[in-house]
Formats: structure tokens, C-alpha cells, sequence
């Protein structure tokens, strides 16, 4: 199946030297959630840039929507909306005026009806009038998603979407985007926040040095590459791991006080097998003071990746 | 088939327009005082002492021309410059770089929105003139057109302005140091067939003076060069401002990264 967005060998060098994108190929399919996540600097604002026309590709083809973004970029655009990292708009202007003008610059005749619509959903609508200036850093980031959903885009790019954003908002633009996802809507966005990611996401991209590192469904991502740690503090010391243990992977601390478990692979596999490492304890009659029992998250997986890969 | 996004070229356009009336104190009040303060103490005060160097024309009729192309220069050229900064110093260009818009929608929109702006301070500045100034237009069709060419150009010139200048003391130096000065020694003041050598032949090579010459001549059907001369030097500078902007365009020269 073809995707929404085709990125095919994906290259951009600054006049500097700095290679920001280094051939990548990434395809997205239509109607998903794909989280871009990388470290500072691994290029996915460049990317996002280089789709939507804010960066020259210095090779490389986009296609979108079946079609070659450099020959057909004004029908293409048209369909693409973007919602950048930094609170980028005229200040001085109200809440509707800013998001009717973004509405009329892709070429859409004004709709008030939508315009409401847009603004209510994302609780804007009592501040219509007001200047932008005079909203919250949350509520200017609302503004600035209004805007790009003004034209009513197939694809849209989240760059960035709650940085600096408190929990509570954060959650309720979560829960924003999935709606937006249920409306048919292409979302990619980038984060910080890898629970973000985790939360939303229907598959993740891991970005680095301006090269895609793994692209896989979230869900895949956390069994394939998760993992359950168990820790057994011990009443008394042990000189070694019992062999009533054998077949499970489990480690002593050095002090003998502390068994420790790391296994599993994120379908639940740990969770039994860490069962199954209690049953023998009792049996044997090792005992221990407490279990404390943790399934990795996508940050220990992205951390792992990286540091994986810079090694 | 030539794409053409009108819908929003009028969003740019209307924005921009709306834009200066926000500031319409700053943009179009201000301006208009100072020229006014030019014809009260030029025109006016000791105006009838002066010789305008051409028959027929007191000196404070005389200036009237030079003194509105110094405003339509200075502001065409700040209106068209700070149209397309602002976006760029606020991050807020990149709505304009991801939208379905090419060089001929920003321009008309941006330059458009600079020369309306001009124009509407044309006609205040030319109607507070008779309050302090007898004058008539021999030609008003081809005043006007004149004064749209001149809008257009400085606009556009403003919008490259706009474009390379990266701080705000950039922006703000060319019309200091540059176009203020050649607007000054445009012959705004005075006649360029009234200077001696060799600074008669000095004069010439300010393009501001063919400008100036040319507006008198469309107000007085009198001037120090044919009106043809004139017209030819500001449509030559209307193509060098287009030729670069369709370079800037082409290869996103400032815009793109």
C-alpha cells in the first residue's frame, strides 16, 4: 500500500557543512498517528520543514498523496497543515481574524461556521476577539493548531505539539489530536515527551543524525524490544544466584542482598516469568523483604536505541 | 496553465492593509505631519521669498511634488520592507512558505498592501496642501499613474530590503543612509538646472531626480528632462526590483533554509 507521505533518500547540507537529513526514507500511512522522536538536533524539524516547504532538500523526493511534492507543491500544500514549534504568529491580532486569514491563505473561502467549529473544539471560541498576546502559552499553542486546521488538512504536522505545555493541557490536547485522528486527519508528530508518543502514536520513527534509525508500531516496538525488571531485596544475604533460578535471567547484587530480574519482552512473558521466580523462592525458602517490578517504557527503549547506536 | 491563488493574494493583501490601520497613527498620521510641517514652513512661511527656477510656479508649488515623492519613497519603502520582516523576525513566515501561494500572490498581496498605503497617503498629503499651498495639476491621470509607478517600485525595492536585512538596524539603515539623502538631493527642494557644474553632472546620477522630475512634470507639465526620460529610469529600477525578486524566489534566497 502507498503511503500518505513517500520520503525517498531525504537529504539536506547546510551551506555550513551540517548534513541535517542523511537519505532518509520513511513512508507514512494515511489516517495513522506517527510520532517522530530523536534527540536535539537529530533533524526532525528539518524534515518537517523540508515537506512543507520551509527548507530546500538538497536531495532526495517527497511525494504526498501519490503525487511528486516539487511539480505539484501548490495542490500538495494545500492538503498539508503545519503547527510549528515556536509560538510563531502576529501577536497583535485577535484569535479569529488570525485564524480566518490562515484559512483564506490556502486559498478556502471564508467559513464562519467552521471557524467556530475549529475554535470551539479547541475551547478558543470565548477568546475569539481577544489579541493573541493576551493568551496563555497553551492557549497561544491552541491558536497556532487552529490555524493550521483552518484549511482543513489531510496531513498535518505536529512539531512540537506541548512543549511547555502544563499536564493538564497537555492531556487535553491529547485527547484533541485523537479526535482529530478519529475525523480521518494524518497526524506526525514530533516530541520530547516519549510518553506522548506512547500514548498516541499508532507507530514511531527514532531519528538520529539526521538518519531514520526505526520505524515500527508502537505496540511492536514495546514487545520486541521491552522488557520487565523485578527486584527481590533479601532478608539475609546470598553468596550466589540458587540453582533453583536456572533458566530464569536473574543477577545478585554484589552485597548479596538483592535478586535482581530483567527478562521478558514486553507482551507479559516478564510478568510470568517473574511469577514463576517467586513461586521458587517460596519453595526454596528464600526469603525476601519486597518486590518492586517495572515493565520498561518507550524512553527506556528510545535511551537504549541511542545509546545503542552511539556506541 | 499559469496557477494563480487569488483568494489568497485578497487574504495578503487585506491583512497587510489592515495591518497598517492598526498603526494607522505611526504609519499614516505621522507621515503625513511631517510633510505637512515641509509645505507650512517651506510653503508658507518663507516659500514666497523663494525662487522655484521655473516660470509660472511659486516656490511653494513648486516642492509639492518633491516633497510628496519624499514621503511615497520613504514610506512605500519602510511599508514594504516591514511587511515581509515582521513574519520573518516573528517566526511567522513559515504560514506563508507551507501555503499554496507562489511569488506572484506575495508580491501583489505584500506590494500591494505597501503601494495602497502610499497612495492613501498620497491623497492626504495632497489634499492638506491647499490648505498652505496654491497649486494645480496640469495632468492628474498621469499623475496618478506616476505616483502608482513610484508606490509600486519602492514597495517592492522595500520588500527586497525586507528580505536582506536581518536585525532591525539593517532595516532601518538603507532608507537613513541611502534613500533619504538621494531623496533630499533629488532636486526636492530645488531645480537641477539651477546647480552649477559640476555638480549639475553630479545630480544626474541620482535616480531620485528623473522621479522628482518626473512628478513635476505631470503636476506643471515643466520639468528639467522630458517626462520619457523619466519614465524610463523608474520602469528600469521596476525591472531590476522584479528580477531580483524572482531570484530571491527561485532559489528561497533568506526565506528557505
Amino acid at each position: 500500500m502507498q503511503g500518505i507521505l513517500e520520503i525517498s533518500g531525504l537529504t539536506k547540507t547546510y551551506d555550513s557543512g551540517l548534513t541535517a537529513l542523511d537519505g532518509v526514507d520513511l513512508s507514512i500511512n494515511k489516517g495513522e498517528i506517527f510520532a517522530l522522536l530523536g534527540p536535539n538536533g537529530a533533524g526532525k524539524t528539518t524534515l518537517i520543514g523540508a515537506v512543507c516547504g520551509l527548507v530546500r532538500p538538497t536531495g532526495g523526493t517527497i511525494h504526498a498523496f501519490g503525487e511528486n511534492m516539487d511539480r505539484h507543491w501548490r495542490r500538495l500544500r494545500a492538503r498539508i497543515g503545519l503547527v510549528p514549534q515556536e509560538l510563531a504568529t502576529d501577536m497583535f491580532e485577535t484569535v479569529i481574524h488570525s485564524v480566518n486569514y490562515s484559512r483564506g491563505l490556502f486559498g478556502l473561502a471564508p467559513d464562519a461556521a467552521r471557524v467556530e467549529e475549529i475554535l470551539r473544539a479547541l475551547s478558543l471560541w470565548e477568546k475569539r476577539n481577544d489579541q493573541i498576546r493576551a493568551l496563555s502559552g497553551g492557549m497561544k499553542r491552541r491558536v497556532l493548531i487552529a490555524k493550521a486546521l483552518a484549511h482543513e488538512p489531510e496531513l498535518l504536522f505536529l512539531d512540537e505539539p506541548t512543549a511547555g505545555v502544563d499536564v493538564e493541557l497537555r492531556r487535553d490536547m491529547w485527547a484533541q489530536i485523537s479526535l482529530l485522528r478519529d475525523r480521518g486527519t494524518t497526524i506526525i508528530l514530533t516530541t520530547h515527551y516519549i510518553e506522548e508518543a506512547e500514548e498516541m502514536a499508532d507507530r514511531v520513527g527514532i531519528i538520529q543524525a539526521g538518519r531514520i534509525r526505526m520505524v515500527d508500531e508502537t505496540r511492536a516496538l514495546m514487545k520486541r524490544l521491552g522488557r520487565t525488571e523485578a527486584h527481590f531485596p533479601l532478608s539475609s544475604p546470598l553468596a550466589a544466584v540458587p540453582a533453583v533460578l536456572e533458566g530464569l535471567n536473574v543477577s545478585l547484587s554484589e552485597d548479596g542482598m538483592e535478586l535482581v530480574y530483567r527478562g521478558g519482552d514486553g507482551s507479559g512473558r516478564g510478568k510470568a516469568e517473574v511469577a514463576e521466580l517467586t513461586k521458587r523462592l517460596v519453595t526454596a525458602g528464600i526469603d525476601y523483604t519486597s518486590i518492586d517490578i517495572r515493565e520498561s517504557s518507550l524512553e527506556d527503549i528510545f535511551v537504549d536505541l541511542l545509546e545503542g547506536a552511539a556506541a | 496553465m499559469i496557477a494563480f491563488n487569488a483568494r489568497s493574494t485578497w487574504t495578503i493583501y487585506k491583512r497587510e492593509v489592515m495591518r497598517a490601520m492598526r498603526t494607522a497613527m505611526q504609519s499614516i498620521l505621522g507621515p503625513v505631519l511631517t510633510t505637512v510641517l515641509y509645505f507650512v514652513v517651506f510653503g508658507a512661511a518663507i516659500g514666497g521669498r523663494m525662487h522655484s527656477g521655473q516660470e509660472g510656479v511659486s516656490y511653494g508649488a513648486f516642492i509639492v511634488p518633491g516633497l510628496l515623492l519624499l514621503t511615497l519613497i520613504a514610506e512605500s519603502v519602510s511599508n514594504g520592507s516591514f511587511g515581509i520582516y515582521m513574519p520573518r523576525f516573528t517566526g511567522a513566515i513559515y504560514e506563508l512558505l507551507s501555503a499554496p501561494v507562489g511569488v506572484a500572490e506575495t508580491l501583489i498581496g505584500f506590494v500591494g498592501a505597501a503601494a495602497t498605503k502610499s497612495l492613501i497617503l498620497a491623497a492626504i498629503i495632497l489634499t492638506t496642501a491647499t490648505f498652505f499651498v496654491d497649486y494645480t495639476i496640469v495632468h492628474p491621470v498621469y499623475t496618478l499613474g506616476f505616483i502608482l509607478l513610484v508606490s509600486a517600485t519602492f514597495s517592492l525595492f522595500g520588500f527586497i530590503l525586507g528580505i536582506w536585512a536581518d536585525s532591525f538596524e539593517k532595516l532601518g539603515i538603507v532608507p537613513v543612509l541611502f534613500v533619504v539623502p538621494l531623496t533630499f538631493l533629488g532636486g526636492t527642494f530645488y531645480s537641477i538646472g539651477m546647480l552649477p557644474e559640476p555638480w549639475r553632472s553630479v545630480a544626474m546620477v541620482n535616480p531620485v531626480v528623473y522621479l522628482v522630475n518626473g512628478l513635476r512634470w505631470c503636476f506643471y507639465g515643466k520639468s528639467d528632462f522630458p517626462i520619457g526620460i523619466s519614465l524610463i529610469m523608474t520602469l528600469a529600477f521596476l525591472a531590476i526590483c522584479i528580477a531580483l525578486i524572482a531570484w530571491i524566489f527561485r532559489t528561497g534566497w533568506r526565506l528557505r533554509a
